[in-house]
């Protein structure tokens, strides 16, 4: 079927079904008669959210083996302009209009362009920063990163407009399971077709070696700027995205920490794997909240969650240094037999 | 200007690395389909030669025309562009890649497209994908590597490593292709191989080709001229017969044990 159709339409109708999907789902959560459903959904929101950053960042740090220490800083680049967008610009017009259908349909309208221009300012500031900080490699690449991070950070601190120290509050709650499971959705779909490409080839090759990438006609800056420019749009979708679910942003959310925390779900799911930044998104994004039963046995009520949290990383990182799936995909770990047997057969065509 | 036709024309070019001079007023113009042979002691400045010419290294000194442009003001993946490609001396495999994808970045320049077509699989994407798997294959049959396309590089024993690096450096349908050592660290069997492929390439794709190589008898054998270099300086340059004669190149390989260097 998927051959004989153009490929716009192909695209628009997967996406279709994966609409139709998302909103079914989204209103199956929303009829489960549980107390504390409103707890789990924001789980699994911020679990969306998490996946969209690990996977962006690992288009610049697994693919592009550029790596990056600044992810929280385009997140918040993406969270705090959209969030400004909304609250000076498009909510004050939507209370303008009647309740209703239209609405409704505007609400969503400025959601989905207040979080692409977020996404675009976060993806100049990676431009920004890629430019110069190119030229560096490995240890330095992660410093300047750091510090790009940090001064974004230092810089919303100083704007009263948006809160400044005291946070960010009075953003709209228009984010939603749905949009947050789209973007996460399409933000796997990006990586895995770009990779599948020329583009990818090249950011692999780079990662591979930059001299021979360069001597087999690769631009190898322009490529180390395209992944930045990719994954810091997506990084600031997802930013805006969080603000507009969390409806409060506060810089201390975009410390450092939070980009360790995104690296960590990256290595750990083993660098250059799209699945593997995945599944290690989910499993950082519940472990914390399954531990948290853990300080009701503790002597005077001590939470332990970080100590515990960090051991298992640690752990992790000690028994398989390259990650959950290492540089393959969740289908070729456990294929990995079959893989080999293809490979020895001559390739179709 | 440059010199008419040439694929490429190197005039008087030099290089220092502080007080070294690696290189000094080499000069080397190559025609179309020539096959030129660069020979000399270890640390002659061969492989800095190579570097200067595919823009790794810019020259102090002199100027280099590919393709009758300069490449002075050229980052090394325009220069490929102008029709060069090369193979290191120490194997710069992707290794953690296919076979095939390392064939298929080799061609980069021929196949690329927009990230936005990616992500679109547009129809641009599906035709330059189909080409370049389709001359990847190619071009691995050629190599006799079409078995092992979906290997990572790395896993490749180290004959097939060599030719893979030729293979991927075809991809890129240079004019003129540069072979750093491809012989080395073959046993004599594969040597007699490659010498066989690097004739049929020449023929097949009518290219020039420079080769770096240290077994004598290959370069010989395979060669319509060789340029000889010692300490950095061009010492004598000729066809085989001549070169082979030269008592200066006598003298130079006389440093090194007469059986290696294979006069
Ligand atoms: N980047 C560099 N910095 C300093 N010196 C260099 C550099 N590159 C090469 N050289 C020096 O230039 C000289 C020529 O080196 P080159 O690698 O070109 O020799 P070669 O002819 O390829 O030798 P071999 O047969 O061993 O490969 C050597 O003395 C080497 O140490
Ligand atoms: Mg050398």
């Amino acid at each position: 079927m998927t051959k004989s159709l153009p490929w716009w339409l192909r695209d628009l109708l997967w996406l279709a079904l994966f609409v139709a999907v998302l909103v079914g789902l989204a209103y199956g959560l929303d009829a489960i008669p549980i107390v504390g459903m409103a707890y789990y959904n924001r789980i699994l929101v911020l679990m969306g959210i998490n996946i969209t950053l690990a996977v962006s960042l690992n288009i610049i740090n697994g693919h592009a083996g550029q790596f990056s220490l600044g992810h929280a800083g385009f997140m918040a680049v993406g969270a705090y302009f959209s969030a400004y967008l909304t609250f000076y610009h498009f909510a004050p017009r939507l209370d303008k209009m009647p309740a209703g259908t239209e609405q409704w349909l505007m609400q969503n309208v400025f959601l989905v362009i207040a979080v692409l221009c977020g996404g675009l300012l976060a993806a100049l500031a990676g431009y920004l920063v890629g430019l110069p900080s190119l030229r560096l490699r490995g240890d330095y690449l992660a410093i300047v990163t750091l510090g790009f991070g940090e001064i974004i950070r230092v810089f919303i601190l100083n704007i009263d407009k948006i809160g400044a120290a005291r946070g960010f509050s009075g953003i709209p709650h228009w984010g939603n399971f749905f949009w947050v499971f789209l973007v996460c959705g399409l933000a796997i779909v990006i990586s895995w077709r770009l990779v599948q490409s020329s583009v990818g080839r090249a950011f692999l090759a780079v990662r591979e070696d930059q001299v021979a990438a360069e001597a087999m006609g690769i631009d190898t800056t322009r490529y180390k700027v395209k992944a930045f420019v990719i994954g810091s749009f997506l990084a600031g979708v997802a930013g805006g995205l969080y603000a507009h679910y969390t409806m409060y942003l506060n810089p201390q959310t975009f410390m450092f920490v939070k980009s360790f925390e995104v690296v960590a779900m990256v290595v750990l799911g083993g660098l250059g794997s799209i699945s593997g930044s995945v599944v290690a998104a989910v499993i950082l994004t519940f472990l914390p909240e399954g531990l948290r039963s853990v300080k009701d046995y503790m002597p005077g009520g001590r939470d332990p969650r970080m100590v515990i949290y960090s051991i298992m990383l640690i752990v992790l990182m000690l028994t398989r240094p390259q990650g959950l799936f290492g540089r393959r995909e969740l289908w070729q770990v456990f294929g990995r037999k079959k893989k080999r047997d293809q490979s020895e057969a001559p390739p179709v065509q | 200007m440059a010199n008419g036709n040439a694929l490429l024309d190197a005039r008087d070019v030099t290089i220092r690395f502080g007080g070294l001079t690696a290189v000094s007023h080499f000069n080397l113009g190559i025609q179309p389909h020539e096959l030129v042979g660069l020979i000399g002691p270890n640390g002659a400045g061969k492989t800095t030669v190579f570097n200067m010419l595919t823009g790794v290294y810019k020259p102090t000194e002199g100027q280099i025309f590919v393709g009758g442009v300069s490449t002075h003001d050229f980052k090394p993946y325009q220069i490929t562009a102008l029709g060069m490609a090369r193979t290191f001396q120490n194997i710069r495999l992707f290794k953690e890649l296919s076979v095939l994808d390392n064939v298929k970045i080799g061609g980069h320049i021929h196949y690329k497209y927009s990230a936005a077509a990616a992500v679109l699989k547009t129809n641009r994407f599906h035709e330059a994908e189909e080409a370049a798997e389709h001359d990847a294959i190619e071009l691995l049959k050629i190599f006799g590597l079409e078995n092992r396309a979906g290997y990572y590089a790395k896993n490749l024993p180290y004959g097939d490593q060599r030719r893979l690096e030729i293979a991927r450096a075809l991809s890129a349908q240079p004019k003129l292709l540069l072979l750093d050592e491809p012989a080395a660290g073959l046993n004599d069997r594969e040597t007699r191989d490659l010498l066989q492929t690097i004739r049929d390439i020449h023929k097949r794709f009518d290219i020039a080709i420079l080769v770096i190589e240290h077994n004598m008898e290959l370069v010989m054998e395979l060669c319509e001229r060789i340029v000889v270099l010692n300490f950095g300086k061009t010492i004598a340059q000729g066809t085989p017969g001549q070169v082979r004669e030269n008592p200066v190149v006598i003298e130079a390989y006389l440093g090194e044990p007469a059986e290696a260097a294979g006069i």
